[in-house]
């Protein structure tokens, strides 16, 4: 029997290979550092980890490969810009995840039980979710660039699995959050079910797993048969669900308030750029050639999204759930960006989820800040007046409101011309109309949200703005320096993208 | 130094960096950094305007540099006379503005600081929205000042402020999306017959289907008739101009709502002429039901400053009737009125805010025999209510005239309907007139004081251009003319010939 070295490039794998040792050294960490020393070695080796790994993503961004890992992975120009992406996002999202308080100080504990108690009063802080994020990141990493439905699929659970228990790990309303990691979990384990089913179709209709193969057997039949169909369907369905589009998107809003808010700005920011991304390339590669079965569906799902996602915000009365809507009306005007099919599209989808995903991480570090005896606070009602108590975070947090509802001179302006751009080059003029609708909606909820912070004078109740640490206050400056630099003069990353943004398949 | 647009903008962002450093108790010191700014501002656009070539129609003062190459989007600036007339009444008003309101900033919920900041960031902007020759950047100007002035509004403004500047965003935001719609499908075809661009005379260019024309001229349309507000599309501004500071009034009717006017003659007419034709009809009914209905609601109104925001309405109508009426005449009009509509509006709504300030109540009624009391005052706002119902001799009269005169050769029916407007803006002026100013003192008002020097010094030129121009209208016509007579041949249309008389 003839055995077959397996080939790996280690170069053009490092960036997951170094977050995947890091991660690994975090656990051993965990186990045998002394607790006084835990919390900033393990802060230093995640962060090193992390831009390491960017460090990394930047010596490889010229390179093209379609055989790395035994040609189950795609290095390309996207996939250098995704993982760029999500180290970034990452990595501002670490800073917020250094702040120990969101976080419970054992988790394992039932909620209210004597250890938990015990913990807190020892002051005993355990730091495992600095290995869940490195893991995570890994994960986020693999997903776009994975070139077969297999690793597809492993990747997709090595980012889904820590989200899950990192969604738990809230140190305030413990049951809340423990119900948001359940329901995120079952949900989430449902759609990866329907993402396997519909992998199987797929390979029956192509017999290749591989995107390559799923291509060729497209372009050879002419994308009309009914494997195919249930393939492309079901396989959607599992990669919708993680980007929070209508109909599933059930979860987000429980997930998004119950978890620990650096957790959720990490999760809604990051998360949406591994699976836009993995969804870019398996859309634009494998099934470009059918796109006459998809469009439609997908054009319905995104004006349905988009409508569905700017209208129930605007009932919402907690800050972190009207950012979960907000998120999914987000994922609707994303999902422009993947039916428009041509290059501008792709390029809008980098640059739009590369901007809002910095401006999402900025939005809820403000959330963090926010806060009475009890914790953060989240009802929008009592985040009245707080430009007249902080006005500079009223201020931040105002300018990423502008920058989601895409107002001139902000990144989230720029995002939305070249998406709705695309997309109508590509002549789907109804969703560009549905999506400039939506747009004049989400408005009024943002809007609404400044007119409390500015307009409304503030009640005493006991909420205060905690003052930042110096972590949390570098991800704010540094999301917001991003947001107005890239809606004032975002020609160089445009360009950068330009330059860089095609599918080698 | 002198006659670059770019400079001229950047001069007011200057004047309010330069306010930002100023300490927050040093707040005389920011209105006077704000007024020189203004002045300075107002003299370099006169200094302009004098070295602006009236006959020649194309656009002067060009600059262009390069923003985002990936689009094909410029920072792009020039005029021609009708964005010179409109800048020049935008940077002279602010000082007048910043001056008239020397105390308005007190009592809103920020710095007076910020206030002067606001208003110099929006004078850049009014600036740039004028000049700007790239669509792009006209969009992003024209969305961009929504935002001072909505915490202008929100912030400095009384009663039900708040609830005023969110209705005044969520309007304008709605129009500019659909314009930002519009702009994209610009911006594809553009794509489709060589190359991305959003220069506005390469888009005029453009070849589109009458089905496409039709629908991207909507997109405009709608939004400028927001911004102008055509009925009915205008119930934003009764509230916004109710709650506003007198200031940002006369900013927001003066200046902002010029932006949809001008946006019409600019964008609509120049991009899409066939469509403008298709539907003239139906913007000539709005625009006269705009005249009748914004004067009949005038002579309703019991407030000072409700019944000043619905006399522009009616006089809105007055302008988007000159520009479709497709005749050289309609245009100058509509053109001349923009700028006097600017000065007629300032003028009531500062004295009518001096009165409202002293008087502590905007309704008419609390108002009566102010002649006796406040001679100046009185005869200020006698004077710019003269101008607002277009008084011979004032300057609105000649814009007005051209307006239903270029109407009329073109559109009888229209024209003759909406001279009622003129006879009814006889009565929406003379009442308040008569209530506020004449008769017996009513109890409240013995005691008030008139203007001082400053608010004197503040209103005088207003009063000294609306005089002025009334009799001697051909400075800003030599420069309006030629420009309107383009932008007719552009389209295709020629004037009619008038009916000769003896037949």
């Amino acid at each position: 029997m003839e055995f077959t070295t397996p080939v790996l490039n280690y170069t053009l794998l490092s960036p997951i290979l170094i977050l995947l040792g890091a991660a690994l050294i975090t656990v051993l960490v965990e186990a045998f550092v002394s607790k006084a020393l835990r919390p900033i070695t393990q802060l230093s080796i995640t962060l090193g980890g992390l831009v390491l790994a960017l460090v990394q993503v930047w010596r490889i961004r010229n390179e093209q490969s379609m055989t790395a890992a035994m040609g189950s992975v795609i290095i390309d120009g996207p996939a250098v810009l995704m993982q760029a992406s999500i180290l970034i996002i990452s990595i501002i999202s670490v800073f917020l995840i250094a702040d120990t308080e969101h976080f419970t100080a054992l988790a394992a504990s039932l909620p209210g039980s004597d250890e938990e108690r015990q913990a807190v009063q020892s002051g005993n802080q355990v730091t495992e979710v600095y290995p869940l994020t490195l893991f995570a990141v890994s994960g986020m990493l693999l997903f776009p660039i994975s070139s077969d439905l297999i690793t597809l699929f492993v990747a997709l659970e090595m980012l889904s699995l820590p989200l899950y228990l990192m969604a738990g790990l809230s140190r305030r309303r413990r049951l809340a959050s423990q119900e948001s990691a359940l329901k995120y979990f079952l949900l989430g384990a449902f759609s990866s079910a329907f993402f396997l089913f519909g992998a199987a179709f797929l390979y029956g209709y192509s017999a290749s797993v591989t995107f390559a193969g799923i291509r060729d057997a497209v372009v050879g039949s002419g994308g009309n048969d009914v494997f195919l169909l249930i393939g492309i369907s079901f396989l959607s369905v599992g990669l919708l669900f993680k980007v929070g589009a209508v109909p599933f998107h059930a979860w987000s809003p429980d997930v998004y308030q119950g978890s620990p808010t650096p957790v959720t700005a990490f999760m809604a920011a990051a998360t949406k750029v591994a699976a836009f991304g993995a969804m870019l390339r398996i859309y634009y590669t494998s099934f470009a050639n059918a796109q006459w079965s998809w469009t439609p569906m997908l054009t319905v799902i995104a004006i349905v999204t988009m409508v569905f996602g700017s209208l129930v915000a605007i009932a919402q009365r907690d800050v972190k759930r009207m950012l979960a809507y907000s998120s999914i009306a987000h994922a609707g005007f994303l999902l422009t960006g993947v039916i428009a099919l041509n290059k501008a599209g792709l390029e809008a989808s980098i640059f739009y989820l590369f901007a809002y995903g910095i401006a999402t991480v900025g939005g809820f570090a403000i959330v963090t800040l926010v806060r009475d005896a009890a914790g953060e606070v989240t009802d929008l009602n009592r985040w009245k007046g707080l430009g007249k108590r902080s006005p500079w975070v009223a201020t931040a947090f105002a300018g990423f409101l502008l920058s989601f509802a895409g107002i001139p001179l902000t990144s989230g302006f720029i995002g939305k011309f070249s998406i709705f751009s695309a997309a109508y080059e590509s002549g789907a003029k109804s969703v560009v109309i549905a999506g400039v609708l939506s747009s004049a909606i989400a408005a009024f909820f943002y809007i609404r949200v400044i007119v409390l912070m500015f307009f409304t004078d503030p009640v005493e109740d006991g909420t205060s703005v905690e003052i930042p640490s110096a972590l949390t206050s570098l991800s704010v400056i540094f999301a917001m320096v991003v947001t107005i630099a890239l809606g004032v003069f975002p020609a160089p990353v445009l360009n950068l993208i330009s330059d860089l943004a095609t599918f080698i398949r | 130094m002198l006659n670059s647009l770019t400079l001229l903008m950047a001069l007011p962002i200057i004047g309010s960096i330069v306010v930002a450093l100023l300490p927050k108790t040093k707040e005389t010191l920011a209105k006077q950094v704000a007024l020189i700014t203004t002045l300075i501002v107002a003299g370099a656009t006169i200094a302009m305007a004098v070295n602006f070539q009236r006959d020649n129609v194309d656009l002067q003062f060009v600059e262009k540099y390069s923003w985002i190459p990936t689009f094909g989007i410029n920072f792009a600036v020039g005029i021609d006379g009708l964005a010179l007339v409109l800048i020049l009444m935008s940077t002279v008003l602010a000082p007048i503005v910043v001056l008239a309101g020397w105390n308005e900033a007190h009592g809103g919920r920020w710095s007076v600081k910020v206030f002067y900041i606001l208003i110099l960031v929006l004078e850049t902007m009014m600036i740039g929205v004028f000049a700007a020759t790239d669509v792009f950047l006209f969009y992003v100007i024209f969305e961009a000042m929504l935002i001072p002035v909505y915490f202008l509004i929100g912030g400095y403004g009384t009663g039900q402020r708040s609830a005023a500047a969110v209705k005044f965003l969520i309007y304008s935001l709605f129009g500019g999306l659909l314009m930002l719609a519009s702009i994209i499908g610009l911006y594809v075809m553009s794509g489709a017959q060589g190359g991305h661009t959003f220069d506005l005379q390469a888009l005029s260019q453009l070849e589109m289907s009458s089905t496409t024309q039709n629908f991207l001229f909507l997109g405009f349309f709608i939004a400028f008739a927001i911004k102008a507000p055509l009925w009915p599309l205008h119930t934003w501004l009764p509230d916004a101009a109710d709650s506003a500071t007198p200031g940002t009034s006369v900013l927001l009717l003066g200046v902002l709502d010029k932006v949809g006017t001008f946006g019409m003659i600019r964008y609509c007419l120049t991009l899409f002429p066939d469509a403008s034709k298709t539907f003239t009809p139906m913007i000539l009914v709005l625009s006269v039901i705009s005249i009748v209905y914004g004067a009949f609601l005038a002579i309703g109104q019991r407030d000072l400053k409700r019944l000043i925001a619905f006399t522009s309405i009616s006089h809105f109508g007055f302008i988007t009737m000159g520009i479709f009426a497709m005749t050289s005449q309609g245009q100058s009009g509509a053109t001349l009125y923009m700028f006097n509509h600017g000065f007629s509006t300032a003028a009531l709504f500062l004295v009518g805010g001096w009165m409202i300030s002293r008087r502590g109540s905007s309704t008419i009624a609390d108002f009566g025999g102010l002649q006796r009391v406040t001679p100046v005052m009185a005869w200020s706002f006698f004077l710019a209510g003269m101008s607002s119902l277009a008084l011979p001799g004032m300057s609105s009269f000649v814009s007005e005239f051209l307006v239903l005169v270029g109407t009329f050769t073109r559109y009888p029916v229209h024209a003759v309907i909406a001279t009622f407007g003129i006879v009814l803006a006889a009565l929406y002026i003379l009442i308040p007139v008569q209530k506020a100013l004449h008769g017996p003192t009513t109890a409240g008002n013995e005691n008030l004081s008139d203007l001082n020097l400053r608010e004197k010094i503040a209103i005088a030129p207003v009063i000294a251009i609306i005089i002025a121009l009334g009799f001697y209208p051909s400075p800003l016509l030599k420069v309006i003319n030629p420009a309107s007579a383009h932008v007719i041949a552009q389209m295709g249309f020629t004037d009619p010939a008038p009916t000769n008389g003896d037949k």
